[in-house]
């Protein structure tokens, strides 16, 4: 996924009905002023003409047939259709969620399960320790996915380390990234890599905000360390559960640079995703047409996703 | 007894977070030593033990050779234009509607909301063809308005969040003095929310010099240096030496902001991720 840093709230924005415990009322001292229009002007401008008018431009384009060159023929709806008929994007979409299993539920259940273990102790020089667990997502996608392409290939350290203890056999002849059988794995992993240390964080920031007299009430009730996480620590980081989900769902929906990078799709199309069908159609495959509808199909599913995963951890948390 | 299980257990998380530090930064210090091998030889990093000797030899071949200097050069430029305007226009728009109401304001809002989302999938392949009839493709121009007006939509977010956690007395103030919006903006709100303008800078640099799927896109010679790298990586597929150079190269500025700005840089990916 991009790495996209802050960005976070973007994720928990849509769809939420969350109200937060805020003394502020939405609009400040409300002064009524028009001069509001004229702040805002050069922003909404630029973000409406290369944001907004490209969207209506792009859903337009989606229902035409067109090579990019000459004139499109109207096809109506075909565009869309491909979507539930086309193998290839099922494929994509069907990668993706595996995908998401490595973006996604493996890196909070690992961060949820260090966060939990490492929270009953202070530990000291954490500072330092963040700055090295953040250091996946703050560089570069392409960069840490030249150091995974080193990682997986037939000389490098994993091969090294697996032949060095008489496991060379396991060491596909292509590298990890070649093999048909590994490669979406292989990029699951790099994933996984790449988002566990920002979840540990996150939730490790998560915890120490619960109230320790929560944790005392727990322990006073005699509840061990597993009954303790169940019912102080996870209630504790609902939100910032949320958060994560929620980003790293649309995160992997949108993959696109490392796979770039990693694999180019392949081998074959075996780590094919919808991004980068997008991308092949527009600038090698000429049907600019299907990328678009691709495009507006992607983004509809991102918000849908979006709202629906936010609307139902909403009305868990209520329970 | 009990003194005994708890060193146990400190020792045990010390190790545990040692141990996910190091795979954390494992792949990065590889490529890191792997950048100093010699390039022709047959001696390839296996990321066991150091290299036979320090070599600058590949660093200096990916700047010149591998055209990294003209790759940063784009990076750095479009940079430097694009987060000063997205900063200040984000502080423009997240000043008028933290204090300011205008009709429509909400219906503004949430179109830029809306922006937070969006994939630039859904986007591309339009802007491809507007950014073509302007003649801007595979210039800096590209890159720094597609990026401005990407980003301006988390920039206003951010910023009328920071705007409203002003005490209203702040602005009462101003009003009293008969100071002019503008005054107000710059004099009083402007020096309150700095910690949250220096984080949103930092931010927008690393959004910036990361960005790879628009420089793909748009440019074909004025790469931008991951774009650049991702290009070389493919040229260069046996030579990891070689390439890890490059990759330490690209990777390097976004170290250097990252640790410099660690304490804005964890802020703003922590809190931008749990406020919303």
């Amino acid at each position: 996924m991009e790495a996209e840093p802050a960005v976070a709230s973007r994720a928990v924005a849509v769809g939420s009905r969350r109200r937060r415990p805020s003394r502020r009322p939405e609009y400040l001292p409300g002064e009524s002023r028009r001069i509001g229009y004229l702040y805002v002007a050069p922003a909404f401008i630029l973000y409406a003409a290369f944001n907004l008018f490209p969207l209506g431009q792009g859903i337009n384009l989606s229902f035409y047939r067109w090579d990019g060159i000459t004139p499109g023929t109207w096809v109506g709806l075909q565009n869309y259709r491909e979507f539930f008929t086309d193998p290839a994007i099922r494929e994509g979409y069907n990668h993706v969620l595996k995908l998401m299993v490595f973006y996604s539920f493996l890196p909070i259940v690992l961060g949820l399960f260090l966060a939990a273990v490492l929270s009953r102790i202070r530990i000291r020089g954490l500072t330092f320790f963040r700055v090295l667990l953040f250091l996946p997502l703050v560089i570069t996608d392409v960069v840490t996915s030249v150091a995974w392409i080193w990682m997986y290939d037939v000389d490098g350290p994993i091969a090294t380390a697996l032949r060095h203890i008489g496991l060379g056999a396991l060491v596909p002849s292509n590298g990890w990234l070649g093999d048909f059988n590994t490669a979406l794995p292989a990029v699951g992993i790099f994933g996984l890599w790449g988002q566990f240390g920002f979840c540990l964080i996150l939730f490790l920031a998560g915890v120490m905000k619960i109230p320790a007299s929560l944790y005392e009430a727990a322990r006073v009730d005699g509840a061990n360390a597993i009954r303790e996480f169940f019912a102080v620590t996870l209630p504790g980081l609902r939100y910032e559960l949320q958060v994560v989900l929620v980003l790293s769902v649309i995160g992997t929906l949108g993959t696109f640079d490392e796979i770039y990078v990693l694999t180019s799709g392949g081998p074959g199309t075996a780590t094919i995703v919808p991004a980068y069908t997008i991308w092949s159609r527009l600038f090698n495959l000429g049907q600019v047409g299907s990328a678009a509808a691709l495009g507006i199909v992607l983004m509809l599913i991102v918000f849908a996703v979006t709202f629906v995963l936010n609307r139902l951890l909403e009305r868990g948390a209520e329970r | 007894m009990n003194t005994t299980t708890s060193r146990l257990q400190v020792t045990m998380n010390y190790l545990l977070i040692v141990l996910c530090s190091a795979v954390a930064v494992y792949p990065l210090i590889g490529i890191l030593l792997a950048s100093f091998y010699p390039a022709e030889q047959g001696v390839s990093p296996s990321g066991f033990g150091l290299p036979p000797s320090f070599d600058w030899q590949n660093y200096v071949t990916a700047w010149d050779q591998g055209r990294f200097s003209e790759y940063f050069t784009t990076s750095v430029v479009v940079a430097a234009v694009m987060v000063p305007a997205s900063v200040v226009l984000s502080i423009l728009g997240g000043y008028a509607f933290a204090t300011m109401r205008f009709r429509g304001s909400k219906v503004i809002f949430y179109l830029f909301i809306l922006g937070l989302i969006i994939p630039t999938e859904a986007t591309i392949v339009p802007l491809y063809y507007d950014v073509q009839a302007m003649g801007l493709i595979d210039t800096y121009w590209a890159l720094i308005i597609l990026e401005v007006s990407g980003e301006v939509a988390f920039g206003i977010f951010w910023m009328r969040a920071a705007f409203l956690s002003a005490p209203p007395s702040l602005l009462e103030a101003a009003r009293i003095d008969g100071a002019s919006s503008w005054r107000a903006l710059w004099r009083i709100l402007v020096p309150f929310a700095k910690p949250a303008i220096l984080t949103l800078t930092v931010l927008t640099f690393a959004d910036s010099w990361n960005e790879f799927f628009l420089a793909l896109v748009f440019t074909v010679n004025h790469m931008t240096a991951p774009a650049g790298l991702a290009s070389f990586s493919g040229k260069y597929t046996t030579q990891i030496a070689l390439v890890s150079a490059a990759a330490v190269i690209v990777a390097l500025p976004i170290l250097i902001v990252f640790i410099i700005f660690q304490r804005e840089f964890m802020r703003g990916m922590l809190t931008g991720a749990v406020k919303g």
